[in-house]
Order: structure tokens, then C-alpha cells, then sequence
């Protein structure tokens, strides 16, 4: 592991023991530090901290928040809650996947450009359907709308 | 002369997404510009406040002048200029970008009681809320009240805990405060799971003062001296606002070591959730909180005998709370005045689907259901019929049409076959499909199901194959009955909440849109036109202009044709996407 990541753990660590964490919020933190959660940060912590790596890995599976992967620069979230099921989130996100291509099985652009992602309600439900790109939340989307959106990201590449 | 100026901003999710913040910009810029007239001459207040609950009309901008109160609805930066020129500073209101009646009647049938100041106060100012005389009750209870005065107050409201299932809040609280362990906790739900629900969101992001005083005040009543706000981490802003809110509580003397300068102390703590739909149980929350995968475990010890870390604890939802500061202050008796029979109070739906007027209301309990479609809601988005309405989430039902005299309150929606929940009402149009609608929640919960029970994690896998099958024209002879068969060992044998309501959508939909199942099943018939491997498109020759829109939309060229002649779909091309109908200006595409 390298000395950079070492320091950002044991600051972690530390934070944990003073506040009286847990097993969710050390992995908050590990993931805000680094953007999602890395297989060897969570061994380093496990072996600090007594907590058994298997319990990490059945908090890390079972919340929808945690990213075993690195996550794309840009990050587009589709809402596919109720009200946005109905008034078409389905479109919105087939013209996205149209106009992404992702590796098989896989949320994030080969270039790590682009994460794609679908949430269940973001609670916005009078601007059905929404979509979230970087923490903007867009209401009333089209396919044609989410077309011109997702080609300013793309010509965001260096 | 100087006048007290006030303007408004709406500035909740919803505000913001519409453009709010560049509205509000604008209007900071404006007074910059005329600072010399609005800083000297006049008392100017430049507001953010909450969600004033008519989201349809985004920017809303209230214009107080000595008290008279103006309201502009779709406001864009570029119009506060004259705004601001007009109304503010030559006392002109501009007519034209004024509400209209629409908006008048839409509070009509409204009774604001938590949400009574969210367009009032800025959230993120305490002094604010203290000004409308918050933190009154609080002081009261602590200053005037026993513990059990207060108890017999909130028993004597009949408030009845708004996240679902409706247990007597007052009830609840008294087998806590009777519990002989004296270390207690409380806790605040604010994982608004339901999709389709943004209640919770909304008066954290304005007002989250009075959930704060609302936990205070039911701390001193059990006896608790730490609270903790469990909250979605997809709610950015309502993170930041009670964290603030907390913090000015804090440097106020009204949360820590003695509050109120009483004797009592009392804080709270946030913990993030971090993204589990089940979380929303509270035996699952209090595992959450703990640091544990979020599952559920059997009950009883409910948690008021048993809760967090094994103790007596109190777990009530956002609006629960909120409901207490007003209880307080007003009265039980005044509060039991209010809805019906069984429910009392107001309760917050947050209205949407095909429906013209989408937003959050407030009203009492036991209005019907046409009051808030057809009055509140003023009907039909488009001009459509209306098919049936889709209350409490996940876990709830869709109501069809013909029960609209129906009075809304916890015990009526149960009995036509769904609930309460925390209040999402989705109203859906001839244009949507049950069956589809059903598929939808199932792979929902299917999804969220934590797998702990048999019933529910394989029961929910096996309902989502079926109505899948029959969405995609594979459906069976006997796959109604197996449904409900099914639908109802998940709902007896399930061990929490979450799975024995899952079924609820599928069971609603059966009881009351049979005949489109039944249309799916044998006929291969999708009667709303949804499901989209029974559909086959094509153009009609005499509408076509042959304008070409629909080939270029086309992502899987089935469409061909040439400039202002007729256009044509190759059926075996075509991936039923719908996209060309989607384009198409002259209703030329259809689907049968």
C-alpha cells in the first residue's frame, strides 16, 4: 500500500476510535476519502480494528450506497421511482444506454468518463421524470434532452 | 418613509431543481444594484424558505410589502429584474406572472399544520423560527408540564404516528416511559424510502426546527436524553439543513446539557442511511444505527420495550414529530377536532402523477379522495380519465376510480386493500398499465427485500417472474390464481413489514383491474398500450407527412421512407422502443 494511502487510513482510524464509530460509518468515511470502497483500505482497516473483513464485505453487499468500484468522473443518476416510472423514466434511461456504451455487467465507461446509475426515488416527483448529473438535480427529462446533456459530458474529455 | 420588505424564494429540491437558485442570485444582483433605494430607504429581507407545497408552479416568489403579501409563480431569473423595478420599487406588482385563481383554490381544502411556516421561515436562521414563536412549546412542556401531562396530552391529541402504520403515538410512548430501564432513546425516521413520498424531505429542507423541538418535547416525555435522526443520504440538502439547524439548536442552549436552561438534557445525532429501502423498519433502522446490515427481527420486544442497544426506544417518523410542537401549543383538544373518527389531524400527501396541480398539501384527515384529485389536485393532466390512485407506496394499493367518494384516513385505505404509508399518492391515467404498475413495485421490493425470510426474498422473486412473464405475453392459464395464493402465504408468513405488504399492490391491482390481467393472460392484450413486447407499431399513410422525424429518432432503423411521403415500419426491425411515437407531431405513429 502506498505511504499516501497508509497516512488517509490511519486518520480514519483514528476519527473512528474517537467518535465511538462503527462498522457503516468507518466505511462512510473510507468512501468519501477515496470515492468508493477499496478491497485493500478495508483489509488494513479490519486488521486494525478486530472487525472481521467478512462483516465489512456483508455491509459493503447490502447497502446500495457503497461502490466496490472506482466511480466515473461524471456521474448520471436516472430516477426510476413511481411517479418517474410513469411518466417515461424507461425512455430516458434505453436513450441513455443508446448513447453510452457500457462494458458488459458494468457501470462505468471503459474511459471512466461516465457512471450510469438508477436510484429508486429521489424525491423530487413533481419534476418526473428526473435525472441527477453531478449532483444537479434535472427535472422534466426527454431522450432528447438526456442526448444533448450526455454529449456536453462527453465533450468534457480531454 | 420605510417600508418592511420581504421576498420569499422557494428553495427546496424541487425550488432548486427548477432554478431557484439562479432566481435568487438574480435577485441579490438586482439589490445590489439598487442598493442605495433598498438598503437606506427601506427594510429589505431577501428569504430562502421551503417547499410552499405548489411544486407544478416552480420559481414560486412571494412579495411581502407592510404585510401584503404578493405570489409569482413560474418565476425565471431573467424576470426578476422587473420584479424588482416594478413591484419593489415603484410598488407596481406585475399582474401578468401573479397566480391565478388555480393557485387559490388549490390551498383551499388545505389545513396547514406542519406545514403551516415552511414558505414562512428561512430554514437555515433559528431566529426565525423562534420569532413565529418556536421553541414555545418545548419551553412550555419543560417549564409547565410533567412528563406524564405531556404523554396524556399526545394520548388525548390522538395523533397516530404518521410513517405508516398508524400505532397511537401517545400509547407508544407511554409503555417507553413506564419501562424501568431508565436509559432510554429516541429516534427520528427520516429514511423516506417510498418512492413517491417527499413529505419528510420537505419540512426538514423547511423547517427543521420543528422537528427538533418535536423531539425535544418527546424526550422529556420518556425520558430520553439522546435522539437520533436516521436520514437518506440522497437527501443532500435536507442533510445539510438539519445538521445546521442542529448546530444553531446546540449554540442556542436548546439541545446539550440542561436545555431551555431546564435541568433536562438532550441531544441529537444524525446517522446517514446508506441506501436500504428495508431500513425504513424500525427494527432494521435500529440494526442500521448499530452498524449492522439493516434486517429486520421478529417482534415483540417491540422496540419500546427493546430497542437500540437493547433499550427502551422511541421511533417515530419526521412528520410524527413534527405534529408536537402544534399539539402542544394549541391544545389536544383542538388537535382532536381535527379529521375523522379514527384519525385525527392533518396529514402531509405529496400529490403527483398524471395530475395538473403536483405538490405537496396538507389536509385533514377523512377528505375524500375527489376533493384532493379533482379539487386540490384539478383533475387529469391532458384531459384524460383517470384510472385509479396509487397510495402508500410499495406497500400500499391503487385505488380505482369508483372509489373516489371514499374518505382518506389509516382505517378506509386499509379496507379497500391499501394504506396510508407515509403519504405518496401517485394518480395514474387511462394511459397506464396495472399489471405493468404491479411489475414495477414487485421489482422493487423484490429488489430491496433483505433476504432474511424465505417468504419474502423468494416469494417476492417469484411474483416479479410471473408478472413478468405476463407483461411479456407469456402468461398462463391459472397465473391469477397463482398470484393470490402466492400473495397471500407472502403477506401471512413474512417476518416484517416489508414483506407482508409487498403483495399489496399485486392483491389491489387483481381485485379491481382483473379484466386487464386477464386481457395480458389470454388475449396477449396490453388494453393501456404499456407493455411493450405486446404492442406492434406502425404509420398510418394518410396522417404521415413524411417529415422524417421518426427515421431519424429510430435507434434500430425499422423505419424507412423518403422526404414528404409516406413513412413505413418494418415490424421485424422494430424493438418497440417507442420512440418514433414519441416524435411524431401529426399522431401518424401508432400502437396497437
Amino acid at each position: 500500500m502506498e505511504q499516501d494511502t497508509l497516512v488517509r487510513l490511519e486518520s480514519i482510524y483514528t476519527r473512528f476510535k474517537k467518535q465511538e464509530g462503527n462498522a457503516i460509518s468507518i466505511l462512510q468515511d473510507i468512501q468519501d476519502e477515496f470515492g468508493y470502497v477499496p478491497e485493500d483500505a478495508v483489509c488494513w482497516i479490519a486488521e486494525a480494528s478486530g472487525i472481521p473483513e467478512s462483516k465489512f464485505y456483508g455491509i459493503v453487499t447490502f447497502y446500495a450506497q457503497f461502490y466496490q468500484e472506482p466511480r466515473g468522473k461524471n456521474v448520471v443518476t436516472t430516477c426510476c421511482g413511481t411517479v418517474c416510472h410513469v411518466k417515461g423514466a424507461h425512455r430516458v434511461l434505453f436513450q441513455i444506454h443508446e448513447e453510452i456504451t457500457l462494458p458488459p455487467g458494468e457501470d462505468t465507461t471503459k474511459d471512466g468518463l461516465i457512471t450510469i446509475e438508477k436510484v429508486a426515488c429521489l424525491g423530487a416527483c413533481s419534476l418526473a421524470p428526473v435525472v441527477v448529473i453531478n449532483d444537479k438535480v434535472q427535472g422534466r427529462m426527454t431522450p432528447d434532452k438526456m442526448v444533448r446533456q450526455l454529449r456536453k459530458l462527453q465533450e468534457k474529455k480531454p | 418613509m420605510s417600508r418592511e420588505i420581504v421576498v420569499n424564494v422557494c428553495m427546496d429540491t424541487g425550488g432548486i431543481a427548477s432554478g431557484s437558485l439562479e432566481v435568487m442570485e438574480a435577485f441579490e444582483a438586482e439589490f445590489a444594484r439598487a442598493g442605495l433605494t433598498a438598503s437606506v430607504e427601506k427594510h429589505c429581507k431577501l428569504h430562502r424558505v421551503g417547499c410552499f407545497g405548489f411544486c407544478a408552479r416552480d420559481v414560486l416568489v412571494n412579495i411581502t410589502i407592510d404585510g401584503e403579501c404578493i405570489t409569482y409563480q413560474y418565476i425565471k431569473p431573467d424576470m426578476v429584474e422587473r420584479l424588482v423595478e416594478e413591484h419593489i420599487l415603484e410598488g407596481n406588482p406585475v399582474v401578468e406572472w401573479q397566480v391565478d385563481q388555480e393557485y387559490e383554490d388549490f390551498y383551499r381544502l388545505q389545513q396547514r399544520v406542519v406545514l403551516a411556516n415552511n414558505s414562512k421561515i428561512d430554514p437555515e436562521n433559528i431566529r426565525e423560527y423562534i420569532d413565529i414563536d418556536g421553541y414555545g412549546a418545548i419551553n412550555k412542556v419543560l417549564r409547565e408540564m410533567t412528563p406524564a401531562d405531556v404523554i396524556e396530552c399526545v394520548k388525548a391529541s390522538e395523533l397516530r404516528g404518521r410513517g405508516g402504520a398508524g400505532f397511537p403515538t401517545g400509547l407508544k410512548w407511554e409503555i417507553c416511559a413506564r419501562h424501568k430501564d431508565p436509559m432510554r432513546y429516541l429516534i427520528c425516521n427520516a429514511d423516506e424510502g417510498d418512492p413517491g413520498a417527499f413529505m419528510d424531505r420537505s419540512v426538514i429542507e423547511g423547517n427543521p426546527h420543528s422537528l427538533i423541538e418535536g423531539m425535544s418535547i418527546g424526550a422529556y416525555a420518556i425520558g430520553a436524553h439522546t435522539g437520533y435522526v436516521y436520514i437518506r443520504a440522497e437527501y443532500p440538502l435536507a442533510v445539510e439543513r438539519l445538521n445546521k439547524a442542529l448546530q444553531q439548536a446546540r449554540d442556542n442552549g436548546f439541545l446539550g446539557k440542561g436545555i431551555h436552561g431546564s435541568g433536562f438534557d438532550f441531544d441529537i445525532k444524525v446517522k446517514l442511511g446508506a441506501g436500504a429501502f428495508v431500513c425504513g423498519e424500525e427494527t432494521a433502522l435500529i440494526a442500521s444505527i448499530e452498524g449492522e446490515r439493516g434486517m429486520p427481527r421478529a417482534k415483540p420486544p417491540y422496540p419500546a420495550d427493546k430497542g437500540l442497544w437493547g433499550k427502551p426506544t422511541i421511533i417515530n417518523n419526521v412528520e410524527t414529530w413534527a405534529n408536537l410542537p402544534p399539539i402542544i401549543n394549541n391544545g389536544a383538544e383542538w388537535y382532536a377536532a381535527i379529521g375523522s373518527e379514527n384519525s385525527k389531524g392533518t396529514k402531509v400527501f405529496a400529490l403527483t402523477g398524471k395530475i395538473k396541480n403536483t405538490g405537496l398539501i396538507e389536509v385533514p384527515m377523512g377528505i375524500s379522495l375527489r376533493d384532493i384529485i379533482f379539487d386540490i389536485g384539478g383533475g387529469i393532466e391532458g384531459g384524460k380519465l383517470m384510472k385509479a390512485v396509487q397510495t402508500g407506496g410499495p406497500s400500499g394499493g391503487c385505488i380505482p376510480q369508483a372509489h373516489l367518494d371514499m374518505r382518506v384516513d389509516y382505517d378506509n385505505l386499509v379496507n379497500v386493500g391499501s394504506m396510508m404509508g407515509s403519504g405518496g399518492m401517485v394518480v395514474l391515467d387511462e394511459s397506464d398499465c396495472m399489471v405493468n404498475i404491479s411489475r414495477f413495485f414487485l421489482e422493487f421490493t423484490q429488489a430491496e427485500s433483505c433476504g432474511k425470510c424465505t417468504p419474502c426474498r423468494i416469494g417476492t422473486k417469484r411474483l416479479l417472474e410471473i408478472l413478468t412473464r405476463i407483461t411479456e405475453g407469456e402468461g398462463r392459464k391459472g397465473d391469477i390464481e397463482l398470484l393470490l395464493d402466492l400473495a397471500n402465504d407472502i403477506k401471512d408468513t413474512s417476518l416484517c413489514g416489508l414483506g407482508m405488504s409487498a403483495p399489496n399492490p399485486v392483491l389491489s391491482t387483481i381485485r379491481y383491474f382483473r379484466h386487464e390481467y386477464e386481457a395480458h393472460i389470454l388475449h396477449k392484450h396490453c388494453p393501456a398500450k404499456v407493455c411493450r413486447k405486446l404492442l406492434t407499431f406502425f404509420i398510418r399513410e394518410d396522417l404521415c407527412t413524411g417529415c422524417g422525424v421518426c427515421l431519424k429518432s429510430c435507434p434500430a432503423g425499422a423505419v424507412s421512407g423518403t422526404k414528404k411521403n409516406p413513412h413505413h415500419i418494418d415490424t421485424s426491425v422494430c424493438i418497440k422502443c417507442g420512440a418514433c411515437y414519441d416524435v411524431c407531431k401529426f399522431k401518424a405513429v401508432l400502437k396497437e
